[in-house]
């Protein structure tokens, strides 16, 4: 029968409904203010004793709080508050009772209630600009890089000739080492050498009058290799600081090929969090003490890492060397197949660990890592008031203390460790010392929380007066086809805010913006069916007739309208950055549910109010009127 | 339906969108935009008083700290200021600042934003913001011509070059600020225009087929008047919901609404206007949109 949906669609319209209710339900619970406990290393757990202290110290400070939890199987725990202006507060009295062992985040915990959670259901993340916090953009310096690795390949080479007795004028030249030999001979072994040492590098002869030169060039796969690898590092060390200050959801990303994106949430105090960040950690070398060493010649240190804590080594206070010589290091594996570390030293380096190590084969070596930590004190300012004062100090772990097989030199390998992991968690650390190419701080965008939340507060406002204006105007102008048009439209809402929750895309200003937008925008479909069911009935159709025709002759419009605009939004996704991509992705979601809702979603109302029976006339508003000509036609 | 003679205006209507145009590119010619930080680099500060302030004072502080050529204006209310600090400061210049202010003043200074972006992150955002709009209309065009015919895609590419070119002359004139919302907002003007554009060259091309014996000029008479209504109401729920947007949307994304608001007006004349009359003009008609006659099969689709 005309204008009847099935019974099976009529269910699918609904199960889509339903189903976005259900994942846009979550958006209605406001997150309560909160404190995140974690501890200052990555091993330390949270028991319920720390929670229970931490509590208590609440309680005496007067600060309503409540649910606390362990969370991650004891890795942090967490304590909701009553109100946010007192989210500060507690944080401090928390740093205080707890001590400098914990880090205290501040936090929104979700209170998505358990039959939302149990299907997967989350509410929109939230974008800076409306959470407030702090957006980093760091970029690697390539030029820099270069200009660094190609003193390394210098200084590299011209010790590879010494070494090999070959006399020669090796200097820079731009992005290519010249070197310059007395007879094709020289230049014929300097050219093994050179291969041998940096195989990567490209070798080119020129022959002149009584000159025979070789020109060694960095090509471009090892500039994007060194930069990579500056990328890379940065990245891992990064996300091991950014735990530091203290943040419950950071994202640390990779952007194009040289840069960083730093997002922290939550975060006011820029100055603190650029100096965790670009802060560098250090390695030195010593030697392991012997048993009968004075007390004044060494220095006991503890191990790093989760396996060894407790274990301590006792050092030389000499240092061989400091991280800053160390050029590279990676992991990989030796002839037998086993886990091991490559290492490379500058020029000053290898040979400052060759002294060293000559005369005291046998003997173990230990790694120490250097990273600069915070002590809080308590102190009264000459008001009063309570300050903390930061203190500064070194903590120096040992990361490994290998046995030296033979003299080393500036490249040599650490053997015999467990894994692979283990290496490459080795290497890691040994490189953090080692400052690959300079990181500069390229964009930096900071939201106060205050901005954030009036940013969603007028988004909000705008949204519901948007819709209510929209709501007026199509009930007035189509009467009950209008009725169902708003009903389609708020669904379009619903399944547009249950998209970006599923699919966990975050919700930035000029995401509103689209959401606006749409509310706007999505009307179209309908106000194409209405006005084509309205020329059909100016036609004299039948008004059942009408329907039918008004609907099936607009969706090809529709689609073809809707597919280039579609174009243009993932255009703006592909080539747009941060709050532009939150535009673009809530603007083609939109497009793609207002089809639905626009095009079934109303069918299906329509059908319900009017479909299988007879109808004499369509509440659907002033038809146009005909041309008296075309009616006598 | 009463055929109103739309085209009968258009050499009226061409006239308008030639000076309009005229006036846009000797406006970016000679003022250029008035770009927002995301493009030039530098820092930017939003700061809120306690109280109402006077700018003056702010700028004398500024200026005695040694912060010259800092740019210090209200930001919608008389508590708000925003302070623009050219790209010779570097990223900590802004904290720094803050702190200054906050000695200064004797009411509470709450930091809002701050905004750095370097040199070369401003001169990648322009580059990338004009590719994205040339990709656009380039496959914009692309598609319209795979589903219409050439003639109509010259005709959709020229009406949202119209429109962009209008949007940021307006821009220019008014010397309002050009971020990065701004682009959005143009980019999303694009795909409302051409929105707009395709619903009339979809009636064009079935009236060509419908009315036969019909001179073109008079099928997209009739295609306009018949896609009239639902251009007036779409763009007014549209406009709707940007007039709620500008007035209560607060000051960040003013901008992205005031060039959305003037982008749905042009785009709603240039659907009528700039992409008919060019049609007309090439010489559109029922041959360009003739439906392909198969081969190879009679009526009764029996085979002999």
């Amino acid at each position: 029968m005309l204008n009847r949906y099935s019974l099976w669609k009529n269910l699918m319209i609904l199960g889509v409904v339903l189903f976005g209710f259900y994942y846009a339900a979550p958006n209605l619970y406001a997150p309560d203010p909160a404190l995140q406990i974690g501890g200052a290393s990555g091993s330390q757990t949270i028991d319920s004793e720390t929670l229970l202290r931490a509590t208590e110290a609440l309680s005496d400070a007067g600060i309503n709080h409540f649910g606390e939890e362990l969370q991650d199987g004891g890795k942090s725990g967490l304590i909701r508050l009553g109100a946010r202006d007192d989210q500060l507060r507690a944080q401090s009295v928390l740093a205080r009772a707890l001590g400098d062992n914990y880090i205290i985040a501040l936090n929104l915990a979700p209170t998505t209630p358990d039959w939302l959670v149990s299907g997967g259901a989350q509410p929109m993340k939230l974008g800076l600009d409306l959470s407030g916090g702090v957006h980093f953009k760091l970029e690697v310096d390539v030029a820099a890089a270069t200009e660094r690795r190609l003193e390394m390949y210098e200084a590299g080479i011209k010790r590879g000739l010494r070494e090999e007795r070959l006399r020669g004028l090796v200097r820079l030249q731009g992005r290519r080492i010249g070197m310059s030999f007395r007879d094709e001979a020289t230049r014929e072994a300097a050219r093994s050498v050179t291969f041998d040492l940096y195989p990567e590098l490209r070798l080119d002869r020129v022959d002149g009058d009584e000159s025979w030169e070789l020109f060694a060039e960095v090509t471009d796969a090892t500039i994007k290799e060194v930069v990579d690898y500056a990328v890379d590092q940065n990245l891992t060390t990064i996300r091991n600081r950014v735990n530091e200050l203290g943040v419950s959801e950071p994202l640390v990303q990779k952007q194009g090929s040289n840069r960083i994106v730093v997002e922290l949430p939550g975060i006011q105090d820029t100055a603190e969090a650029k100096r965790i960040l670009g802060k560098v950690a250090n390695l030195e070398f010593r030697l392991v003490a012997e048993t009968n060493a004075a007390v004044t010649e060494r220095q006991r240190f503890e191990y790093r890492g989760e396996g060894r804590s407790g274990m301590t080594e006792w050092l030389e206070r000499e240092i061989i060397i400091t991280g800053e010589r160390v050029s590279n290091a990676a992991a990989g594996f030796d002839q037998n197949g086993q886990p091991n570390v490559s290492i490379t030293l500058d020029g000053e380096g290898g040979m400052l660990m060759s002294r060293a190590t000559r005369n005291n084969i046998k003997r173990r070596m230990g790694v120490l890592f250097i990273e600069r930590k915070y002590r809080t004190r308590y102190e009264e300012d000459e008001s009063g008031a309570e300050v903390a004062i930061k203190i500064p100090f070194d903590e120096k772990k040992v990361l490994t203390a290998p046995v030296i097989q033979s003299a080393l030199g500036a490249a040599f390998q650490i053997t015999g460790l467990d894994s692979p992991a283990e290496a490459s968690e080795l290497a890691l650390m040994l490189r953090a010392g080692a400052l690959a190419a300079p990181i500069t701080f390229v964009e930096e965008r900071t939201v106060g929380p205050s901005l954030g939340a009036e940013n969603i507060a007028l988004g909000v406002k705008s949204v519901q007066i948007g819709l209510a204006l929209v709501v007026i105007f199509m009930i007035l102008y189509y009467r009950v086809f209008g009725v169902a048009a708003v009903i389609a439209l708020t669904t379009n809402l619903i399944l547009l805010v249950a998209c970006m929750s599923l699919l966990g895309a975050t919700l930035t200003l000029p995401g509103i913006a689209g959401i606006v937008l749409t509310v706007g925008m999505a009307v179209d479909a309908n106000v194409l069916i209405f006005a084509r069911i309205r020329e059909e009935l100016a036609r004299r159709m039948s008004p059942q007739m009408a329907i039918n025709a008004g609907f099936e002759r607009a969706v090809a419009t529709i689609l073809d309208a809707n597919i280039t605009t579609l174009i243009v939004a993932v255009i703006l996704y592909a080539v747009g950055t941060g709050p532009i991509k939150g535009f673009a992705v809530t603007l083609s979601l939109g497009i793609i549910t207002s089809m639905f809702t626009a095009i079934l979603g109303t069918r299906a109302l329509v059908n319900l109010i009017y479909g299988g029976r007879r109808v004499d006339s369509l509440s659907i508003g002033p038809l146009p009127k005909r041309d008296p000509e075309e009616a006598a036609a | 339906m009463k055929v109103i003679p739309f085209m009968a205006w258009r050499r009226f209507a061409a006239g308008f969108s030639l000076l309009a145009m005229l006036v846009a590119g000797g406006a970016l010619a000679t003022r250029s935009l008035n770009w927002g930080l995301d493009f030039t680099g530098g820092t930017l500060v939003e700061v809120a008083y306690g109280d109402s302030v006077n700018l003056q004072e702010i700028r004398e502080t500024l200026e005695d700290s040694g912060y010259e050529g800092a740019l210090v204006v209200a930001f919608g209310t008389d508590r708000d200021v925003l302070i623009r600090l050219p790209l010779s400061y570097s990223d900590e210049q802004g904290v720094a600042m803050v702190e200054i202010l906050r000695e200064a003043a004797s009411v509470p200074v709450e930091l809002r934003r701050i905004e750095f972006v370097g040199p070369a992150v401003g001169a990648e955002l322009r580059e990338q913001g004009g590719l994205a709009m040339l990709l656009a209309l380039g496959l914009v065009m692309l598609y319209v011509g795979f589903r219409f015919q050439a003639k109509f895609a010259v005709g959709a590419v020229l009406a949202l070059a119209h429109d962009v070119l209008f949007v940021l002359g307006y821009f220019s004139l008014l010397g309002l600020e050009f971020d990065l919302t701004v682009l959005a907002a143009i980019l999303a003007v694009i795909g409302y225009s051409l929105n707009d554009t395709i619903v009339v060259a979809d009636r064009i091309r079935e009236n060509f087929r419908k009315l036969r014996r019909t001179p073109p000029m008079e099928v997209i008479d009739v295609s306009l008047t018949e896609t009239f209504g639902r251009t007036l109401v779409t763009s007014l729920t549209t406009l709707l919901v940007l007039l709620a947007l500008a007035l209560f949307g607060g000051e960040m994304i003013h901008g992205f609404a005031l060039a959305l608001l003037a982008g749905v007006a042009i785009g709603t004349y240039s659907s009528i206007y700039v992409s008919a009359t060019v049609l007309l003009a090439m010489g559109v008609s029922k041959e360009d949109v003739a439906i392909p006659v198969r081969e190879g099969g009679n009526e009764d689709g029996s085979q002999v």
